[in-house]
C-alpha cells in the first residue's frame, strides 16, 4: 500500500507527445483518469497487460516506461 | 478529491443517514410494544427486510443527485465504467467489510449467550450490517487516497 517500488516516467513521456493528457492517455489504454493519475504519483502499480498497453502508446519498450527501484517511490 | 473520493464519501454520508432515519422511525413506532415469541421474530425480520429496499431506492436517488450536482459543479463526467484500479480497491474493501460483519456476527451470538434476549442479538446484526458497511467505504477511501 502506499507509493510502490515500480517507477515510471509517464508523465515527462505524455508532455513530449504533443502534451497528451491525462485523459487522453486514459481513453486510448482504457482505464480511468484515476488510474493514471494514481500510476503517475506512485500510488498503484499497473497490470502488466495495462503497462504493456501504456508502452505500445509511447512506442517504447516496457523497460524505457517503467523501471524497479528498491525503497525509492515514482519519478 | 477525485470523484471516486467525493462519491465514496457521499455514500458514507447517505448510508449513516438512512441508518439513522430508519431506526430511528422503528424505535419510535414500537417503543411502547412488548413482543414475545413468534411475533418477536417476525417483528425483526420485517425490520431487516423492509430496510434494504429502502436502502437501495435511497441510495440510488442519492447517487443520481450526486451524479447531476457534480456534473453542473465540475463539467467533469464521471467515469462511465469500473478499471482494475476501481475492481481492484472495491476487492479489498469487501474484505475488511466481510471481516467487520464477522466480528459483529460472533457479538452477536456472543450477546445470545451471555444475555440471552434475541432483541441484543438482532439489534447487534443490523448494527454490524451498517458498521460492516462504513468500514468498507472507509477503507475504499483510504486506499484512494494513499495508493494500493
Amino acid at each position: 500500500m502506499g507509493h510502490s517500488h515500480i517507477t515510471n516516467n509517464i508523465r515527462n513521456l505524455r508532455f513530449n507527445r504533443h502534451e497528451m493528457t491525462q485523459q487522453q492517455l486514459a481513453d486510448q489504454v482504457g482505464v480511468t483518469r484515476q488510474t493514471i493519475v494514481a500510476i503517475e504519483k506512485g500510488k498503484y502499480s499497473p497490470s502488466l497487460e495495462l503497462a504493456f498497453r501504456i508502452s505500445r502508446i509511447f512506442n517504447l519498450p516496457l523497460e524505457e516506461v517503467f523501471g524497479y527501484e528498491e525503497g525509492q517511490t515514482s519519478l | 478529491m477525485s470523484y471516486q473520493e467525493k462519491k465514496n464519501i457521499v455514500q458514507l454520508i447517505s448510508s449513516t443517514v438512512i441508518f439513522a432515519v430508519y431506526c430511528l422511525f422503528v424505535y419510535l413506532r414500537d417503543k411502547d410494544t412488548t413482543l414475545e415469541g413468534e411475533e418477536l421474530f417476525r417483528h425483526w425480520g420485517a425490520v431487516i427486510l423492509i430496510l434494504i429496499p429502502i436502502s437501495i431506492v435511497a441510495r440510488i436517488v442519492i447517487e443520481i443527485i450526486f451524479i447531476i450536482i457534480h456534473r453542473i459543479a465540475t463539467s467533469e463526467k464521471e467515469p462511465s465504467f469500473a478499471d482494475e484500479l476501481d475492481k481492484l480497491i472495491e476487492l479489498k474493501a469487501m474484505r475488511v467489510s466481510y471481516f467487520v460483519f464477522l466480528l459483529g456476527f460472533l457479538l452477536a451470538m456472543g450477546a445470545l449467550v451471555l444475555d440471552g434476549q434475541l432483541s441484543a442479538m438482532f439489534i447487534i446484526l443490523l448494527l454490524s450490517g451498517f458498521v460492516s458497511e462504513a468500514a468498507g467505504i472507509l477503507w475504499k477511501l483510504r486506499l484512494y487516497r494513499r495508493g494500493v
